[in-house]
């Protein structure tokens, strides 16, 4: 397949003005006016966006020297512990860590109220944040106690590092028992009371480039209202599973390691949620820019919720058993629709992912790079991907 | 089976009196209490859920109005916070009435307060806690 432009011309373009953008909503109706060809011609970036609970998600703080020095060893947050088993004045304060006071599930089912993903929102909201540590002491680092209201602007680096997200697609959660279960898919009604599933669909960044031919180590991104990166792969990304014949996943399959500075972030965009009977997780914004390098990109970026689908599990059996087996299949247009139809039976569905905020964070994207404070980075390592003949459908509609 | 959250006063010369005891032992009504508090005046405020049969209710009722307490509806109000409603749609499937509702194809999350039936269920529904609970007493 020819090329029809590098990364450094779209960049030269963004800098002249001249960048043609769209979200990959607006890519779909452009591709059925216009034909593919004609699009792949004209539209250098695509944008994409998605706003979920991601729970592998959590913030590095250096919480600055004392005077005299100490060598934090425990270290909590708002009564949340932060993880500083690193340097001396290094954390980790990750999203779904509970304070040790949380009554948890003993109350069932627990609520959750507040957690690490909470006390990196309210960092991010500007707001004291009460820093309790204790040490051993050292020769070096003799002090052993400190108890101080911190906010962001007084930690010297903080940086958002998430080990898994942007699912790339995700199952649709049900519940096939007779009482109510509580999950990280939220709550869900028995005898199939409700579907929940968890994905931005047709603009959710890693279904948009389901091979990951442009998205790799290094990609500058759109993350949590700031910029960020993408780090590595994310945890558990498995790009060895069953996909459709445009190459996109009928299930779980990629997932992105995010880095990116906590300072630059806003609440709009990153938000600490809680699970009811499960636990504490973090809304994350994540938008990435798609370059259309050439036909079968912006073929990609065309996808629509009709052709990505998603496999049905029990979560009451099947799924914490870990006995697998998918329900059905079902597409996001029709997920999206409201209802579903699961053994016979019609089922009203529910996202957890804000359509929506997915929406937003691929517009401002969108605006970020016409006005030229965006531009496209090159990935400078590939991220684990599979041989795919990828077969696409005459789309000269 | 009649079941209402109420406001109950009891003027200082009654406070001292066991009106829970009361009205379960006599009336068989169960009384959940959600806040109750004395000010420096020595009158007493109850927050407190009843239920009972309706005939034993309405008896209890005129109990406590011959010993003095004042009993005022409480009107509870939900509030959805759009600014902290991130639009995940989370309540949708558990509100009962679609007083919380999905616009399609937007996907966009709104509350219908007229269609509200304040059962709470979305209280801890919403992940984002945008959803509050408003006790307004008619005082
Ligand atoms: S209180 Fe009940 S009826 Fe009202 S919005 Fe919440 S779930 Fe719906
Ligand atoms: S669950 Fe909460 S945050 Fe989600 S749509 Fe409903 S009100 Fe908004």
């Amino acid at each position: 397949m020819s090329q029809l432009r590098t990364i450094q011309e779209i960049n030269e373009k963004i800098a002249k003005g001249q960048v043609v953008v769209a979200t990959a909503e607006e890519v779909i109706s452009l591709v059925e006016k216009q034909g593919v060809e004609k699009t792949a011609r004209q539209v250098d970036v695509v944008t994409t966006g998605t706003f979920g609970p991601m729970c592998s998600s959590g913030a590095f703080l250096n919480l600055g020297h004392t005077t005299p020095r100490m060598r934090m060893s425990k270290v909590s947050l708002n009564g949340v512990s932060a993880y500083a088993g690193i340097a001396a004045v290094d954390v980790y304060i990750g999203a779904t860590e509970i304070p040790e006071t949380d009554p948890a599930n003993s109350d069932f089912p627990g609520a959750f109220n507040y957690g690490g993903a909470h006390v990196i929102e309210d960092l991010v909201a500007g707001k004291q944040v009460f820093l309790q540590a204790t040490s051993y002491g050292t020769d070096c680092y003799p002090r052993q106690k400190l108890e101080k209201y911190i906010t962001l602007a007084d930690v010297n680096e903080a940086y958002l590092f998430n080990p898994r997200n942007c699912y790339q697609n995700y199952n649709v959660a049900v519940n096939l028992s007779d009482r109510t279960i509580y999950t990280y898919m939220g709550i869900l009604k028995p005898n199939l009371g409700n579907a929940n599933y968890c994905s931005a669909g047709q603009l959710s960044p890693l279904l948009n480039d389901p091979l990951y031919r442009t998205i790799g180590v290094g990609t500058k991104i759109f993350l949590g209202g700031g910029i960020g990166y993408v780090a590595w792969q994310g945890t558990q990304h498995n790009p060895n599973v069953a996909r459709t014949e445009n190459g996109v996943p009928r299930g779980g399959a990629g997932t992105l390691a995010l880095i990116g500075d906590l300072k630059q972030m806003t609440t709009k965009y990153l938000r600490g949620v809680s699970f009811l009977g499960y636990g504490v997780s973090m809304q994350v914004g994540v938008g990435i820019p798609i370059p259309i390098l050439d036909e079968q990109m912006l073929r990609h970026t065309a996808v629509t919720d009709a052709e990505i689908k998603a496999q049905i599990v029990d979560y009451s059996e099947a799924y914490p058993q870990g006995t697998g087996g998918s329900l059905g299949e079902v597409s996001y247009a029709e997920l999206k629709s409201g209802k579903i139809i699961v053994q016979g039976k019609e089922v009203p569905t529910a996202p957890l992912s804000s359509y929506p905020k997915a929406r937003e964070i691929a517009e401002l994207l969108k605006a970020w790079i016409l006005k030229g404070d965006f531009a496209l980075t090159e990935p400078v390592a590939p991220l684990p991907t599979v041989e795919f003949p990828v077969k696409f459908e005459d789309q000269a509609k | 089976m009649i079941k209402r959250k109420v406001v109950l006063h009891f003027p200082a010369t009654v406070v001292e009196q066991p009106f829970i005891y009361t009205l379960a032992k006599e009336y068989n009504v169960v009384a959940n209490i959600l806040k109750a508090n004395i000010n420096p005046r020595k009158e007493g405020r109850m927050v407190v859920e009843l239920s009972a049969e309706d005939q034993e209710f309405n008896a209890a009722m005129d109990f406590l109005h011959s010993r003095g307490v004042q009993v005022l509806p409480l009107e509870q109000q939900i509030i959805w916070v759009e600014d902290r409603c991130t639009q995940c749609g989370a309540c949708t499937v558990i509100c009962p009435t679609n007083a919380l509702w999905m616009k399609r194809p937007e996907m966009t999350v709104s509350f219908c307060s007229e269609k509200c039936i304040v059962c709470e269920r979305c209280l801890k529904a919403c992940p984002a806690r945008a959803v509050e609970a408003l006790y307004l007493s008619g005082e």
